[in-house]
């Protein structure tokens, strides 16, 4: 048996907290996300280039010889529960994270990927990785795009997050020797923007006709970064998760103490109590297991089928957790929860998408059911 | 800690040592409960520095004092008599309640008092130096066998309820104790109803002060849930997740789409509230309790439901048979030694003793989420006043 690890918050976490709940509580309070969501310029990036470059958290992950702040998935899990606390329009996962591990796979002794870490984490630029923002560990290696000899790649990738705003991609896909993650400028792609359901993560589809790309890794090396890169993906989604469904947690509490009906507080009714109470005891364990998830990933040396038993429970756990805290929050503020002036649908939409990004709750039970050995039926 | 165990073992061969003697010799080595006061099994030891001293003394084969049971004495009254009790109440019960020799019960639950227990009406009325009790308390565990109960009883009914209640150490063998076993849903008798007729109580082993019994009984109930949730760390699949597990995978033939579905579920359930009693675990080592130890019994309580109702549907036409009906008297709760059946029946408890599910979610909300009480009218009546 493993053992756990530790699932409490160090000092330096605590301070790292504190640090980005500093900041997002200057600029990034409900007003200003509301204000922006429907404008042009949804991501905000005066609010990154503070988080990037004065807190250093774009770099979180990048080893520090490389310029980054060597930390692990345990530092990055903490920001990920202020952001999602929050709902910051702010790249972190898809670039901080998901680009950022992937490109760490693909393995740095080349120059080129080392300084484009370094740019990275310096701020400079933001990344992307172009899977669909649904896409779950675990899974085939992408085929939606095509590489040939010369690494022009073509094909469409749709609903990608935080490559609005990303100068780079990172690109799975299918050439002449097989699988191959490529580095690709923005620029070389055709964006759109579709509707995006939550408005604080807005998606993109891409289109590449013939773009230049330069390959990071190929074959099996290009597989394992991919899925590493996705399987922390999902496991740190957990921690945003529970800093949604915290916050809703304690929006609705200070609601219910203050909301009369009946001449009474409506948080002294039993009903509403004991469903408040249920949804605490959700998030307490929550947070246990996205805890572990972090421990878990961030642990040396990496073990891979403990890290996806941890991320799988993670998220099996987390996703419907945070959609019911979002829903239990909407039902219990009555009449202004349905409104679009409360910050609260936008915790909602989040919560929502991000039980489908990254894999599903169910496609997290099914993985689990062969990390256990529960087989299916027949 | 290591020489005390090394010293222990030197002076008492637990091969060659009666094991109530090594039980005496290692409570009188402060080895009992590292975190109690010199001089009362204890070392004045931080208590996380019990788990090496216990695997340390089983390694040496040392006899254990069966703590389920005397679970009552070690998980209630012992902490309750550290607590509130007299120089001489420690000296002359913590001894053998914690070597096995004298076993304890506690008789707080009535028929008309389990979530309000405040609202009981066993009285003690105030004979020089003694107390003589009467009433009737139920579900109490152990009662047979017990050779002493805390006991709480009111001694003043002209005041409001929590104010008119008194706590005291009773003698299970004076002779207006009588214990009758409660046949449960289960068939056997685990608890007692327990009738209490001029029972002479002598006031030097009252608990606490007079009229202050309530405060008293929340230490004991603070560490009834503490029991109840808490325990060491487990491995993954522990509690009633493992049975069903194991079934699942021995019985391919009783494998369907749906039921998979809902172990899946509870398996990742199961998980988690290891995961989050683990992580209750890592605060209390820490020094930095939270309050989420509150929860853990809830979730407990509600996986042993689930899980145990799925494994009797998971087994099928096995699960329309029961082991036994007949009226035993169980000398502990085993959950994994007896049929699925029987863990069924016996989960329905869990989310009942020790402070039912809604009482819990009661005070989660209004301890940990700050939500105001309902309104209530029985609070300030004094308790002979209150409609009943």
């Amino acid at each position: 048996m493993s053992t756990v690890p530790d699932l409490l918050y160090s000092d330096v976490e605590d301070d790292l907290r504190a640090a980005v709940r500093a900041v997002l509580a200057d600029r990034c309070g409900p007003a200003a996300v509301l204000g922006r969501i429907e404008t042009a310029e949804p991501y905000d990036p005066a609010l990154w280039r503070v988080l990037a470059g004065e807190l250093g958290l774009a770099g979180l992950l990048v080893p520090e010889k490389l310029g980054g702040q060597g930390a692990s998935a345990r530092e990055a899990a903490v920001v990920l529960e202020e952001l999602g606390g929050a709902v910051a329009p702010v790249p972190f996962l898809g670039s901080a994270v998901l680009a950022t591990t992937a490109l760490l796979g693909c393995g740095t002794a080349e120059a080129a990927t080392a300084a484009l870490l370094g740019r990275l984490a310096a701020g400079e630029v933001t990344a992307a990785l172009a899977v669909p923002l649904s896409a779950a560990p675990g899974g085939t290696f992408p085929s939606a795009v095509r590489a040939d000899a010369g690494g022009r790649l073509t094909g469409a990738v749709t609903s990608v997050a935080d490559a609005l705003t990303a100068g780079v991609l990172v690109v799975p896909a299918l050439g002449p020797q097989g699988p191959g993650l490529y580095e690709v400028a923005a620029a070389e792609a055709v964006v759109g923007r579709p509707v995006s359901f939550d408005l604080t993560r807005p998606l993109a589809d891409l289109r590449l006709d013939g773009a230049r790309g330069r390959l990071l890794a190929g074959g099996d090396a290009a597989a394992a970064a991919l899925e590493r890169a996705l399987l922390t993906g999902a496991g740190l989604l957990a921690s945003e998760q529970v800093g949604v469904a915290q916050w809703c947690l304690d929006g609705t509490v200070e609601y219910l103490g203050e909301r009369r009906q009946f001449g009474r507080v409506v948080g002294s009714f039993q009903a509403l109590k004991h469903r408040l109470a249920d949804v605490w005891l959700d998030v307490v364990s929550a947070r246990a297991a996205a805890r572990n998830a972090a421990g878990v990933l961030a642990a040396s040396p990496y073990d891979p089928a403990e890290a996806a038993l941890a991320v799988a429970v993670a998220q099996a756990y987390v996703s419907p957790v945070a959609v019911r805290a979002a829903e239990e929050a909407v039902q219990l503020h009555g009449g202004i929860g349905m409104t679009w002036e409360h910050p609260l649908h936008l915790y909602l939409k989040r919560a929502k998408a991000d039980e489908i990004a990254l894999g599903t709750a169910g496609r997290h039970r099914a993985a689990l059911a062969g990390l256990v050995g529960l087989p299916a039926a027949g | 800690m290591r020489a005390a165990v090394r010293e222990l073992l030197a002076g008492w061969d637990p091969a060659t040592t009666e094991p109530g003697e090594f039980l005496r010799a290692r409570f009188d080595a402060g080895l009992a409960w590292v975190h109690y006061p010199v001089g009362l099994g204890g070392l004045g030891a931080p208590r996380s520095e019990q788990a090496a001293v216990d695997a340390e003394l089983a390694a040496a084969g040392a006899p254990g004092n069966d703590p389920r049971r005397i679970g009552i004495g070690l998980g209630m009254a012992a902490p309750t008599i550290l607590a509130y009790g007299t120089p001489e109440q420690k000296a002359r019960f913590l001894r053998p309640l914690w070597t096995g020799e004298e076993v304890w019960c506690q008789l707080f639950s009535e028929p008309g008092a389990g979530s309000d227990l405040a609202g009981l009406r066993t009285r003690a009325v105030r004979d020089g130096d003694e107390w003589v009790v009467d009433g009737q308390k139920v579900w109490t565990s152990s009662a047979h066998t017990a050779r002493w109960a805390i006991l709480i009883a009111r001694t003043d009914p002209d005041v409001p309820k929590h104010r008119g209640i008194t706590y005291f150490v009773c003698d299970m063998t004076d002779p207006g104790v009588e214990v009758r076993p409660l046949r449960q849903i289960t068939g056997e008798a685990e608890f007692n109803e327990v009738f209490l007729t001029g029972v002479r109580i002598p006031d030097a082993h009252r608990l606490g002060e007079v009229g202050d019994g309530w405060r008293v009984a929340q230490a004991t109930l603070m560490n009834e849930r503490v029991a109840i949730g808490g325990g060491a760390s487990v491995p993954r699949e522990s509690g009633m997740v493992g049975p069903v597990a194991a079934t699942w995978r021995e019985r391919p033939e009783l494998r369907t789409p749906e039921l998979h579905d809902r172990l899946l579920r509870l398996w990742v359930d199961s998980e988690v509230a290891r995961l989050t009693a683990e992580r209750v675990r890592q605060q209390m080592a820490a020094g930095t309790p939270g309050p989420e130890g509150s929860g853990l019994k809830l979730s407990l309580a509600r996986l042993n439901q689930q899980l145990s109702g799925l494994e009797l549907e998971l087994l099928g036409e096995q699960g329309l048979r029961y082991g036994d009906w007949t009226m035993v008297r169980p000398r502990s709760v085993d959950f994994y030694g007896r049929d699925a059946g029987y863990r069924y029946l016996r989960a329905k408890g869990n989310s009942i003793e020790g402070g039912t599910s809604e009482i819990l979610r009661n005070i989660v909300a209004e301890r940990v989420l700050g939500l105001p009480a309902e309104p209530r009218n029985d609070k300030d009546a004094a308790w002979k006043d209150l409609p009943r």
